[in-house]
């Protein structure tokens, strides 16, 4: 079992707070992704859990075991590091044995172990090497070994990937998908990167300057965020923000007035917005519609037009609105420099978010996505 | 030949000449020292830049003094000892000024480095009563401990930064292995500090080697001595004679097994002494 829970976790170093108010469960077997900007808190809250770090408020269990005070080796919880942290003078079956032996493990038992662990993560010819003679996916899949020898009720993983090239990171990503699915463990994982938080986790945690922001499955995130810092953190490239006026604040749609003098109806529910407040109109860079379907149209010109092979990212220059709008196009979009374009804006596909940056709750239903 | 390879030879003859100068400043007076130990006396005042004739009889005649082949071997025990003991407090102190967060640390590192500054007829007499009060004149337990205070505040500095060097999280996946700080030290931080080690271990053993006021304050007859006041006592036939010789021979000796220890470690020596310096 696995079953982890955090009530009011706070820390403090020196009396400068990093981390406050965490409450969250994490159920047994789930894999849970910790992601925000750096400095947000995340490894901290990580090395909290791990024990590497004092736990200043609050209360962490694990199965109904109050742990605060449990020194790291013996909450059941195995880490693995950003740079691996391998012992380098010892080869790979001797860094995943090094835990089994300090614990006086039996031999038989310490063996049989580093075998299946090796056999599970591809290393078995390998165990005699040293990390130095290893690739960097290697050492990384080493490292995972040797929590996996440990058998530990909750996996922790801090920025595992990050060290790795492009190509190898999507890789082992798979791979972590695929040990996840195995081992069915608790897992709980760090991250600034989006796009990992998105493919591996059942459930994101966006933490934002040492508290979170918004808890949920990752597409919940994407479709539903809670504030413009959510919204804005999920999803490349960037969600577009335009600055509007509340002209018709209502329970199942909301108009506003756009930087062009154009009025949206926007299927948010603003009750709690007054006539004149000024807010925050956010559009993804997939959700322009065709201009004849469209609710309000913005005019622009073509600014820089990157082309990924997959798709076209169109940045355009909008009259009235400060920075460029990206407009996600065909991959083979004919589009000619300085080029004029109307962008469609399509009520039900825009999110709105107040002064303070809260989100008005979507009005729309999204099959298969829970709120 | 034009011009510029005539300047390049020129450039190049110069270079070499000057490594030679450098060369013979450095090794003449050793090499001076091994040739006047192989002469018989008689020849002895006949300036000789090349050997005629091999005589070991100053090398005899110092081994077959008992009390230069005692003298010796108070030397390897204490200088050992010393390094024994400096490498084994250095590590630990290491661990903890490098590692521990406490109150103080920079305090500490201070006062340590003050403490090596002192020359030693500065703290000669205070130290003597110490030994005096510990019952530790005349044994090498006192010289022990006299040359480890003078080495520890080296060590301690060279250990420290190469143990600040180690990477943070080497030592938290060992925490969560379930190793206490022992076993950290031990058996993940010692195996990644030996160039250190050799250095910091070699230079102790050195100093401990050469030391030669304290030897001659601390001990008082010839069967507790070490090998540096040994030899300065040696005496001649009578008061007005210097025996060049077998001092010659005695220097030649202790200096040797030195010589072969430096060769062995010199690659552990350079890495280590810049280990701390920069990154690599």
């Amino acid at each position: 079992m696995g079953h982890l829970t955090l009530t009011g976790i706070g820390k403090d170093y020196d009396g400068v707070e990093v981390s406050r108010d965490i409450d969250l469960s994490i159920e047994d077997g789930e894999f849970v992704v910790f992601v925000g900007p750096s400095g947000c808190g995340k490894s901290t809250l990580l090395r909290m859990i791990a024990g590497l770090e004092e736990i200043s408020r609050g209360e962490m269990c694990l199965d109904g075991e109050r742990l605060n005070e449990t020194p790291p080796q013996e909450r059941d919880i195995g880490m693995v590091f950003q740079s691996y942290a391998l012992y380098p003078h010892m080869t790979v079956a001797e860094n995943m044995a090094f835990g089994l032996k300090l614990a006086h493990a039996d031999k038989a038992e310490i063996k049989q172990r580093v075998e299946a662990a090796a056999h599970t993560l591809q290393l078995s010819p390998l165990l005699d090497r040293r990390p130095k003679a290893l690739s960097g996916g290697q050492r990384q899949r080493v490292a995972i070994g040797r929590t996996l020898v440990k058998q530990p009720r909750v996996f922790l993983f801090d920025e595992p990937l990050s060290n790795l090239d492009a190509s190898l990171r999507v890789e082992m990503r798979v791979q972590l998908a695929e040990l996840h699915r195995r081992l069915g463990a608790t897992m709980v994982y760090v991250t600034h990167d989006q796009v990992e938080a998105m493919t591996l986790a059942d459930r994101i945690v966006l933490l934002s300057s040492g508290r979170i922001a918004q808890v949920g499955a990752p597409l919940t995130l994407y479709h539903f965020p809670e504030s413009l810092e959510v919204a804005a953190f999920i999803g490349s490239p960037r969600i577009n923000t335009l600055p509007v006026t509340v002209i018709d604040p209502g329970k199942r749609r909301t108009g506003v007035r756009l930087p062009n003098g154009e009025t949206l109806p926007v299927a948010v529910d603003g009750s709690r917005l007054t006539e004149g407040d000024t807010a925050t109109l956010g559009i993804r860079a997939e959700d322009f519609v065709t201009p004849d379907t469209a609710d309000a149209l913005l005019q622009g010109r073509l600014g820089v037009a990157e082309r990924l092979g997959y798709e076209t990212l169109a940045h355009i220059d909008v009259d009235g609105v400060e920075g460029t709008v990206t407009q996600r196009l065909d991959r083979l979009a004919c589009l000619e420099p300085r080029q004029a374009l109307t962008l469609g804006l399509s009520g039900e596909q825009c999110h709105l978010f107040d002064a303070e940056g809260q989100a008005c709750p979507r009005q729309v239903e999204i099959p298969g996505i829970a709120r | 030949m034009n011009q510029y390879q005539l300047t390049k030879l020129a450039k190049r003859v110069g270079f070499y000449a000057l490594i030679a100068v450098v060369m013979v400043y450095a090794i003449f007076p050793f090499y001076y020292a091994v040739i006047t130990s192989l002469k018989p006396s008689s020849d002895l005042f006949r300036v000789d830049f090349w050997l005629s004739t091999v005589d070991f009889g100053n090398y005899v005649q110092i081994f077959t003094q008992k009390s230069f082949v005692r003298a010796i071997l108070n030397s390897i025990i204490v200088s050992l000892s010393v390094v024994f003991i400096a490498l084994l407090l250095g590590i630990t102190a290491s661990y903890a000024l490098g590692r521990v967060r406490f109150r103080g640390r920079t305090t500490v590192m201070l006062v340590i480095l003050g403490v090596s500054m002192f020359p030693q007829v500065a703290v000669l007499s205070g130290l003597f009563e110490v030994i005096r009060g510990l019952g530790l004149y005349n044994n090498p337990a006192g010289l022990i401990l006299s040359y480890t205070i003078f080495t520890l505040p080296f060590t301690v500095w060279v250990l420290t930064t190469f143990m600040k060097q180690l990477p943070m999280e080497l030592e938290e996946a060992a925490i969560m292995d379930g190793a206490t700080p022992w076993v950290t030290i031990t058996k993940v931080f010692l195996p990644l500090m030996w160039p250190a080690m050799a250095t910091t271990g070699l230079l102790a053993f050195i100093a401990a080697w050469n030391e030669f006021l304290f030897a001659l304050t601390f001990t008082l007859t010839d069967d507790q001595r070490t090998v540096p006041v040994a030899i300065a006592l040696i005496s001649g036939g009578s008061q007005h004679e210097l025996p060049w010789g077998p001092i010659m021979a005695a220097s030649v000796t202790v200096t040797v097994p030195l010589v072969i220890l430096v060769m062995i470690f010199q690659r552990r020596i350079v890495s280590g002494l810049t280990a701390g310096a920069v990154k690599g």
